[in-house]
């Protein structure tokens, strides 16, 4: 039992960078655009979500406010690196896999020099502290299982109903949506797809830049090359499980954090089982749930990867 | 101005904005770090060729770039996107290693061993490959998120081999602890071409295997087949291709060709696997095979020339204080230039709209 609790617990904090990336994600791919730079958006976000309280840190103790800059930064460059994918896509029309690979060879990279150029090794900041909820956070189990956590966290399962609202509920949730299964016909109503498309490329990369600002400034405490370890990937592929829609998109990301959490719980336990075996277990994970939702392929925007030409009338 | 004049000032014009475009992002990049910028450049671009040393140095990293492109462009004219390399490497560096050493006090003449390890190292690698393949063929599975699942997969399977079943036992006397293979035996190792330097006689399989991957794709009707299976995957259905399958086999050539450019940089250059050995040659692959417009004649100096700014990237981070790092970005701003380019260089529309009004116009005059 035990166990169990301990892989929740954990399993819930972890979830959230691949929650906000991949709600991010269905946003891009609701509107016909498939971003695979997602993982170098996190990347960026990560590095400049620390960076900000580590300039101007005070001997470790940094103002509540700094954290709040950082991760203010994280998501407008986040959301700049996303207008910038959509320059080389939508604009330019390039293919979407392979362009988005670049972006993420980009955001990755540029991580990688600017910490080493500017901070040189591992430091680490002091983050954001847990907030517990009042009188929630005493229940018993349940209480520091889900109400004694990150103010991040909240809001993060907090955009699920929010992002379901946007989607479905608003006017440009339907614009968004008809962009991204018949631009053609959005077109034809005087929606001007390619603008829609960038918005929510915008909102995705923000989205993503927050995450991974989540990561640096909450979970790890630090930045560090590895620190996204395919989560952006992950976040992609979460989306085609949670059939485009944010609440199977959150049990997704709930499901592959306690994948993560398990290895951790184990070897809190003593148990005897090789660590990377235990860290595979994620990405297995991915593969199988891909190879097995053959009939959530119906599902998917018709016109997803596809860029719009008005000349071409698809 | 006639048409065909056109095209091509158009296509060259497009060209050199697509460079100046890189050059700028990339000084953008260099200014926000606060570098010289010119410095930079010269250091990336002389340094490398200025002794027999740095170009040595510069062939064997077009070495590994060059197979795993070639075997990238395979996959790519078939239709299918390798980003998996660096996994396939991993596995194949797995295979002929642990060939190599159980092979090595064998009574087996020692070519043979070689011979039998690299092809070791291609299976393994081939193997890595062929998942994402019948994944795409069978169950529609995107080979982008595969491919990179699995080169997480492979890279935790990469570590766990070393620090366990292939972990040198004089480390474990020793206790550094230093997650390694044993050392092969010397006369396993591929041979030093010249005195003094890391150039080892993987070039030749290098330049063999861009012969190869000529012929197999263009010489042969199982190229064909391949290539009109990626150019149009319908139409090829319709003339009788069975896509899937060529889809499945030209990933398995894909990931052996990676597996193979790890076995030759473990009996050529390290002679015992490391943890590293693979350090972004899958991705950088992708850039090399793109850069080398995806054909053989291409790629060979494509890989030169990463070859080069791998090793001047390592002096800017000794001469200039740039972190070599910064090649990463490098590649990223080369791909989305590149594929943003190329489609606006293909793009037949385009350039009827632009020469309708810049060859009539003249006509009017």
């Amino acid at each position: 039992m035990n166990f169990v609790i301990n892989i929740i617990t954990l399993g819930i904090p972890f979830s959230v960078a691949l929650l906000l990336a991949s709600l991010g994600e269905m946003f891009n791919q609701r509107a016909g655009i498939f971003n695979l730079g997602c993982e170098g958006i996190m990347a960026m976000g990560a590095f400049l979500g620390m960076l900000v309280p580590y300039a101007y840190g005070q001997g470790g103790a940094t103002p509540g406010y700094f954290n709040v800059l950082g991760l203010l930064l994280a998501t407008a460059v986040g959301a700049l690196l996303g207008l910038f994918f959509g320059l080389s896509v939508i604009t330019f029309k390039a293919p979407q896999g392979i362009a988005g690979i670049g972006l993420q060879m980009f955001g990755v990279g540029l991580a990688g020099t600017m910490f080493r150029h500017f901070i040189g090794g591992t430091q680490s900041v002091p983050g954001i502290g847990t907030a517990p909820v009042p009188l929630l956070s005493k229940i018993p189990v349940l209480g520091p299982m889900l109400f004694s956590n990150n103010v991040l966290v909240y809001i993060a399962f907090l955009l699920v109903p929010v992002s379901y609202w946007v989607l479905f509920k608003t006017q440009w949730g339907l614009k968004v949506r008809a962009c991204g299964t018949f631009p053609g016909a959005a077109d034809s109503l005087g929606i001007d797809v390619n603008r829609i498309r960038f918005q929510s490329l915008a909102v995705g990369g923000a989205l993503a830049g927050l995450a991974g600002a989540y990561l640096s400034l909450c979970q790890a405490k630090m930045f560090s090359d590895e620190i996204i370890a395919g989560r952006g990937f992950i976040a992609v592929a979460l989306v085609y499980f949670g059939y485009w829609n944010p609440v199977n998109i959150m049990w997704g990301a709930l499901l592959f954090s306690l994948a993560q959490s398990f290895q951790f719980a184990i070897q809190a336990q003593g148990i005897n089982f090789p660590y990377e075996f235990a860290v595979m277990l994620p990405y297995v994970l991915v593969i199988v749930t891909l190879a097995f939702s053959r009939d959530k392929k119906m599902q998917e925007p018709t016109a997803l990867g596809i860029p719009f030409d008005r000349e071409k009338r698809v | 101005m006639t048409k065909h004049n056109f095209t091509i000032y158009y296509k060259i014009s497009i060209i050199i904005l697509a460079i100046l475009a890189a050059l700028a992002m990339s000084a953008a990049v260099l200014l926000i770090l606060g570098a010289d910028v010119m410095k930079t450049y010269a250091v990336i671009l002389f340094e490398p060729l200025k002794n027999k040393i740095e170009v040595t140095e510069v062939l064997v990293r077009a070495i590994p770039l060059s197979i795993i492109a070639l075997g990238i462009t395979v996959a790519y004219r078939s239709g299918i996107i390798n980003i998996g390399a660096e996994g396939q490497m991993a596995m194949g560096i797995l295979g002929t290693t642990s060939m190599a050493l159980g092979l090595a006090s064998a009574p087996i003449p020692p070519v043979l061993v070689i011979i039998i390890s690299l092809v070791a190292g291609g299976i393994t690698g081939g193997i890595w490959g062929f998942v994402p393949g019948i994944l795409k063929a069978k169950f529609q599975v995107s080979e982008l998120l595969s491919t990179v699942m699995l080169n997480y997969i492979a890279a935790q399977f990469y570590t766990f081999c070393l620090r366990g079943p292939l972990l040198d036992p004089a480390e474990m006397t020793t206790g550094s602890g230093t997650p390694q293979s044993m050392r092969l035996p010397k006369d396993l190792w591929l041979g030093r071409l010249l005195r003094g330097t890391r150039l080892h006689a993987g070039i030749f399989i290098a330049l063999g295997l861009a012969l190869l991957v000529y012929f197999l794709l263009w010489r042969t009707t199982y190229g064909y087949k391949m290539r009109a299976a990626g150019a149009g995957k319908k139409a090829a259905r319709y003339g009788g291709i069975n896509v899937g399958l060529y889809l499945t086999v030209s990933m398995v050539i894909s990931g052996a060709f990676a597996g193979l450019a790890g076995g030759i940089e473990v009996l050529g250059l390290h002679h015992r696997a490391i943890e590293g050995i693979t350090s972004g040659y899958g991705f950088s692959g992708i850039v090399v095979a793109l850069f080398g417009a995806l054909h053989p004649a291409g790629i060979v100096p494509a890989s030169f020339f990463f070859g080069m700014l791998l090793v001047g990237a390592d002096m800017t981070q000794r001469m200039v204080g740039v972190p070599a790092n910064m090649i990463q970005v490098l590649e990223g701003i080369i791909i989305l230039v590149i594929v943003s380019a190329q489609m606006v260089l293909g793009d037949t529309y385009l350039m009827d709209r632009l020469e309708r009004r810049f060859v009539h116009k003249e006509a009017v005059k």
